[in-house]
């Protein structure tokens, strides 16, 4: 059977990782390939890159971090953050990323998420959406890092970019990040439900239970968390085993 | 020992050459007829659709070329695919290496995702390929086509049906998952490859 996937999200700045600390047993926290590698031999099955990095000189320093990331890791990973063109896309790939994440530059150009459909096919495509529930109880899209309030609701941005070639949706609930509360059950099992492609749950994983409830209730065919693994409050093989014990297909 | 990647519009081609250099192997990543031809191994990668590739196959004489190699070839995912004898993407003829026909996975279930993406078991594992590779071990799959069981057929996976996760017939064989991302497992399969 098809397994659950569960995604440590690595937050890159200038090369480095940021929140990563207080790891006894690597030698540089804040390397993102060691960290990585770490993950994969804990039993990660995919890896999220997210760039953070707002300098002029990002894209070659992420594109070398990918190169090297390609060469030492075995399972697959996404890199995201500022990507805005074909070309950006193109340079990541050719570096040996499988998937790259786009979010505002797809939502403000949607024809951008076609191209990259078209040229490198779907499979590669993550499109990646920060939402929030507002007072009306309906799940709206916000852009640049949370930033900025659109009127558009994530169901029907979701199904616009699905229709225009998106291969997976990694949905953050912007309620929820941080808070280790548990997931967004309600949108995250809307999504799976209407939508052809998977649907990567995030932000506000903190127990087993909610990693359970997620791919249960939720529907989720992945689930994202950063700071718990950073900061060793859950190991991968633990919240593997827990679930797998629980009756949720786990990759051991 | 020679090995040839096979060069065309497809993508992956690095990610395999990227893992075959983690195990301490180097590549040629190619499209020379003479090059492909005196490697000892040649694989076959691949993502993406099947007609289109077929076609700068065809374009190039590559299509042939890989049907008469003599030597070990390992297609991986629509490399595999393209060996078949038929896809129903865009209605291709493939290589037909394999007497396979390729289809489109069909679900009536709306969380059973199409195509499928993740990991998966393998298992009913035969040939070398697949030396020390416990049954259901699990490998990483991204498809949306998949090709049927028939005598060829050398690992077995189930999604919405049992299907052929790895082909072969005489020198040729085919993976539909991704050794080059399947972690250790498929590191231990590409590995097998190299020496049969």
């Amino acid at each position: 059977m098809l397994t659950k996937r569960i995604i440590p999200c690595l937050d890159i700045k200038d090369g480095r990782t940021v929140k990563g600390v207080n790891f006894e047993d690597i030698k540089d926290a804040g390397d993102p390939v060691t960290l990585a590698a770490l993950y994969a031999a804990q039993g990660a099955d995919e890896l999220v890159f997210l760039d953070i990095t707002a300098t002029v000189e990002k894209r070659k320093t992420l594109s070398e971090l990918v190169n090297k990331i390609a060469h030492r890791i075995n399972i697959p990973f996404t890199v995201g953050g500022g990507i805005r063109s074909i070309d950006d896309v193109s340079v990541l790939l050719q570096n040996g990323a499988d998937k790259i994440s786009i979010n505002t530059a797809a939502f403000e150009n949607p024809f951008l998420i076609e191209l990259i459909a078209k040229n490198f096919g779907s499979q590669c495509v993550v499109l990646a959406i920060d939402a929030k529930k507002e007072e009306d109880d309906e799940w709206y899209v916000y852009l640049h890092g949370g930033r900025t309030k659109t009127n558009r609701l994530v169901k029907d941005w979701a199904n616009q970019a699905v229709s225009l070639g998106v291969g997976e949706i990694l949905l953050t609930s912007m309620n929820h990040d941080g808070t280790k509360q548990g997931f967004a059950l309600d949108i995250t099992s809307q999504l799976a439900m209407a939508l052809p492609v998977p649907i990567i749950a995030s932000g506000g994983g903190g127990t087993e239970q909610h990693f359970y409830d997620v791919f249960t209730e939720g529907k989720a065919d992945a689930a994202l968390a950063a700071s718990i693994f950073h900061y060793k409050e859950m190991s991968i093989p633990h919240l593997k085993n827990g679930l797998s014990q629980k009756g949720i297909t786990m990759r051991l | 020992m020679n090995i040839a990647i096979v060069k065309y519009n497809a993508g992956n081609i690095q990610s395999v050459l990227y893992a075959l250099e983690r195990i301490g192997l180097s590549a040629l990543v190619t499209d020379d007829a003479e090059q492909i031809q005196k490697a000892d191994k040649v694989i076959f990668p691949g993502v993406g659709e099947a007609r289109t590739a077929m076609q700068y196959l065809q374009e190039r004489n590559l299509d042939q070329l890989i049907q008469n190699l003599k030597q070990p070839v390992l297609g991986i995912c629509l490399g595999m695919q393209l060996m078949c004898a038929h896809s129903e993407e865009n209605e291709t003829t493939c290589l037909g290496i394999f007497e396979n026909k390729v289809k489109y996975f069909t679900s009536d279930t709306p969380t059973i995702k199409v195509p499928q993406m993740g990991w998966n078991t393998i298992s009913q594992l035969k040939t070398n390929l697949f030396h020390q590779i416990p049954e259901k071990s699990y490998a990483y799959f991204v498809h949306g086509y998949y090709a049927e069981l028939s005598e060829y057929t050398i690992a077995t996976t189930h999604y919405i049906q049992p299907y052929s996760s790895a082909l072969q017939k005489d020198n040729f064989y085919g993976v539909q998952f991704h050794p080059e991302k399947s972690a250790a497992i498929g590191e231990q399969i590409l590995q097998n490859f190299i020496h049969i």
